[in-house]
């Protein structure tokens, strides 16, 4: 107990604090995991849509493979990345690992299934409700798409939200591909495992703490915005 | 007064911060000429790299990059061209990548030795044994519990070899009192304190470990416990990606007079835990 | 042709002063089946352009059903829809509405909810200005344009509903019981609403179990029983004198379990 409060204290000192060393990680935290949430948005919310909203054969197996892809383990995903990334996998030849962009690449791998599953079961829900008078008005597939993704904008903030969580968390994937290069690949999650297996849990847990501020923040900021957008537009 | 300058610290490392996130900062950007060397745990954890990089990126211009796993996984990831130079300690893995025509050449770099860890109630009675394999047996026979890494790592396959020239089968013991992490050095100390194990680690990992509690050295000094690290520059007709030239030029500077006094001038807690013995001179 | 400039709002007093009115719209041999039970059971009847037909008949008798059928929105176990005397298309689809009776809000502005509909039918720029105005007057929710339609009484979302659907420029309008959870004083609103667009020419099909309301806006009626047709018939002829059993039991307020197979 005595050493989670000196974590808590030493955490507080962290943040009044903030060298330019824990800054540059946190940066580079933000960068990485904001970056792969907005690519995952990108192909996860038409996806999900589209699974959710539209008859087709082979949906419900696509919905069923997307929920089993949330559970992808952030270790396989970085394997994966690894071998595509290798110098010796197909995509060696662009030289990305352990730079941030296989960090973003796999982070991305690892949340598109997040943010596809989590769309899916919201704009099937909204959908439920909009069937009958989209069918009256005979709307298009593409509009139908469109109208439900823009009608769950807010509800759809949270899913991306549960991506940010799961990105910004993970350690397993980045670390294979990015290496927990100093300077260069360091990301809040790798430095807190390597400060555990340095022995140096304290310091480890302050990170932790550190961290999941950071989150909170984010948070924060999103679920304003999200209350004031609903007052506006919203019932 | 105290407030603006408050204030000014606030706003620079505001801008540390964006820089950071939208990647404008110098390390992302960083020099065009950087390698990428796969080393251990062991090397990395201890400090070394952090202290003696600066002089040579100083005097070259070179960014070292340093990817810190185990030795098995760092071979691997060489042979996989995701690397320059390859920094490990595992005399017969680092051979065979060698033969096999992924390095160009292995050079002695530094040793240091292994120790045995337990915690100060010493349940098999080891402490101060200068036998090693003596006190393997005398854990195996105590039934006290023992953490390997098990993590095909230099430390686990020298730990191996010991249990085997003690006449041991610790892998028919494994889930009794012979516990595998498959982790990395810092971790396993962690579960072996955890535990209550034994446990064999290399002395800069050890020595710079901040989490020992009650823990002590039991066995140190028997020769067999001799830990010595090589170095390679990974072999750029096999894998064209390499930068042999930029590679070289860091495996000489390790090699020289000068990257060699770096090795033996850095401390932890006031103790030297590296040694420098390269043979091969530049 | 004619059709095109019909729908683009022309006054439809061409249509309803020829005489006899044709039927627009026709059922035959209609049938549709769910969960293993015939829910809809033969039915053949004819729409009048122009007219006020009321469907009518209690809980579960399949009224909603009929007008999802002759709308398109489900398709028939069994026989057809005929629009204009040919099998419903989209063309024919295209010149229909339909009103439910919990309106259905996309989670937009009032404004928002017009122009969606609008879009949707492709009507673009002033055109589609001029008439989103319409729809706002006619539904008398000016100054509630930027609302989210969705925090507007009950009353006010249904006279939403009715107008976004007229804005189209609809030939027939099918209102599924648009007033059976309103207020008396919305659901004299909404009636309004549908003798205006009638007088603007627009066939209204309108399922109701509400005899008050069927006598007061009803031309023509069919009145269903257990997923036929009892009887049809002129909307106040049926309502005073009901030839029919199930009618006559309904409109004394006895329940009728004859399953009249």
């Amino acid at each position: 107990m005595g050493s989670f409060m000196g974590s808590l204290g030493e955490a507080a000192g962290l943040i009044m604090a903030l060298d330019a060393d824990l800054l540059e990680i946190i940066g580079l935290s933000l960068r990485v995991t904001l970056t792969a949430v907005a690519a995952a948005c990108l192909i996860g919310l038409p996806l999900g849509a589209v699974v959710g909203a539209l008859r087709f054969p082979g949906r419900s197996l696509a919905g069923l493979v997307l929920n089993a892809l949330m559970g992808l383990p952030p270790v396989v995903v970085g394997l994966m990345v690894y071998m595509m990334l290798s110098a010796t996998g197909p995509l060696g030849v662009l030289g990305l690992l352990y730079t941030p962009t296989a960090m973003i690449i796999a982070q991305t791998i690892l949340v598109t299934p997040i943010v596809a599953a989590l769309t899916r079961q919201v704009v099937e829900d909204l959908h439920t409700d909009y069937a009958e008078q989209f069918a009256s008005l005979e709307v298009r597939p593409f509009d139908r798409v469109v109208a439900l993704l823009w009608d769950a904008r807010l509800s759809l903030l949270t899913v991306a939200l549960a991506g940010f969580g799961r990105a910004v968390a993970e350690v397993g994937a980045v670390i294979i591909v990015g290496g927990n290069i100093n300077h260069v690949t360091r990301v809040m999650t790798t430095t807190i495992a390597l400060e555990t297996s340095k022995g140096n849990l304290e310091f480890a847990l302050a990170l932790g703490v550190v961290l999941l501020v950071i989150a909170l923040v984010v948070n924060g900021a999103v679920m304003t915005f999200r209350a004031s957008a609903a007052r506006m537009t919203y019932a | 007064m105290a407030t603006s300058r408050r204030t000014a610290g606030a706003v620079r490392r505001l801008a540390v911060l964006a820089a950071a996130v939208f990647g404008l900062s110098a390390p992302t950007v960083a020099a065009d000429e950087y390698i990428v060397v796969q080393s251990t745990t062991s090397a990395e954890h201890s400090g070394l790299f952090d202290a003696i990089l600066p002089a040579f990126r100083e005097q070259t211009g070179i960014e070292v990059r340093v990817v810190a796993v185990g030795t098995g996984q760092a071979i691997k990831n060489a042979a996989n061209g995701d690397g320059d130079v390859l920094l490990v300690h595992d005399r017969l893995a680092e051979d065979k990548f060698v033969a096999d025509g992924h390095g160009v050449s292995r050079a002695d770099v530094m040793y240091n030795d292994f120790v045995v860890v337990g915690p100060l109630g010493d349940p098999a009675g080891v402490a101060s044994m200068a036998d090693v394999l003596a006190a393997f047996r005398k854990i195996a026979d105590s039934g006290a519990p023992f953490a390997s890494r098990g993590d095909d790592s230099g430390t686990h396959k020298a730990e191996l070899r010991l249990w085997r020239e003690a006449g041991i089968d610790a892998a028919a013991a494994s889930g009794g009192w012979y516990r595998e992490t498959g982790a990395g050095m810092g971790s396993t100390l962690n579960t072996a304190i955890g535990l209550g194990a034994y446990v064999m680690a290399d002395r800069a990992t050890w020595v710079s470990f901040g989490n020992k509690r009650d823990y002590r050295v039991m066995v140190e000094g028997d020769p067999r416990l001799f830990n010595q690290y090589g170095i390679i520059l990974v072999n750029a007709d096999r894998h064209p990606n390499v930068k042999a030239r930029l590679g070289e030029t860091f495996v000489n500077w390790v090699l020289s007079t000068e990257g060699q006094a770096a090795i033996a001038s850095y401390r932890v807690d006031g103790r030297q835990v590296f040694f420098p013995n390269a043979t091969k001179r530049p | 042709m004619l059709e095109t400039e019909i729908n683009v709002g022309a006054p439809a007093a061409a249509w309803r002063e020829a005489a006899p009115p044709e039927a627009l719209l026709q059922a035959r041999g209609l049938c549709f089946e769910g969960g293993g039970k015939r829910l809809i059971d033969g039915i053949d009847i004819d729409i009048r352009a122009g007219r006020r037909t009321i469907v009518m008949g209690a809980n579960g008798t399949g009224k909603s059903l009929l007008l999802r059928l002759l709308h398109g929105l489900i398709r028939p176990t069994k026989g057809e829809v005929l629009w204009r005397g040919r099998p419903l298309d989209r063309r024919g689809r295209h010149a229909q509405a339909m009103v439910f009776q919990r309106p259905v809000m996309l989670r937009r502005s009032v404004l928002a909810n017009l122009r969606f509909a609008l879009a949707v039918r492709g009507f673009t720029g002033s055109e589609r200005s001029v008439r989103e105005a319409e729809a706002m007057e006619r539904a008398r929710l000016e100054g509630l344009a930027t609302r989210p339609a969705r925090v507007l009484s009950a009353g006010e979302q249904q006279r939403l509903a009715v107008a976004r659907a007229l804005a189209c420029a609809p030939r027939v309008l099918f209102l599924d019981e648009p007033t059976a959870s309103l207020d008396p004083v919305s659901t004299h609103a909404v009636e309004q609403l549908i003798r205006e667009a009638h007088a603007d020419g627009v066939t209204i099909v309108l399922a109701t179990h509400d005899a008050g309301q069927a006598r007061r806006l009803g031309d023509d009626l069919i009145f269903m029983h257990a997923g036929r047709v009892a009887e049809t018939g002129c909307a106040s002829h049926v309502l005073n004198t009901p030839r029919s059993e199930a009618a006559r039991a309904w409109l004394e307020g006895r329940l009728y379990l004859d399953s009249s197979s």
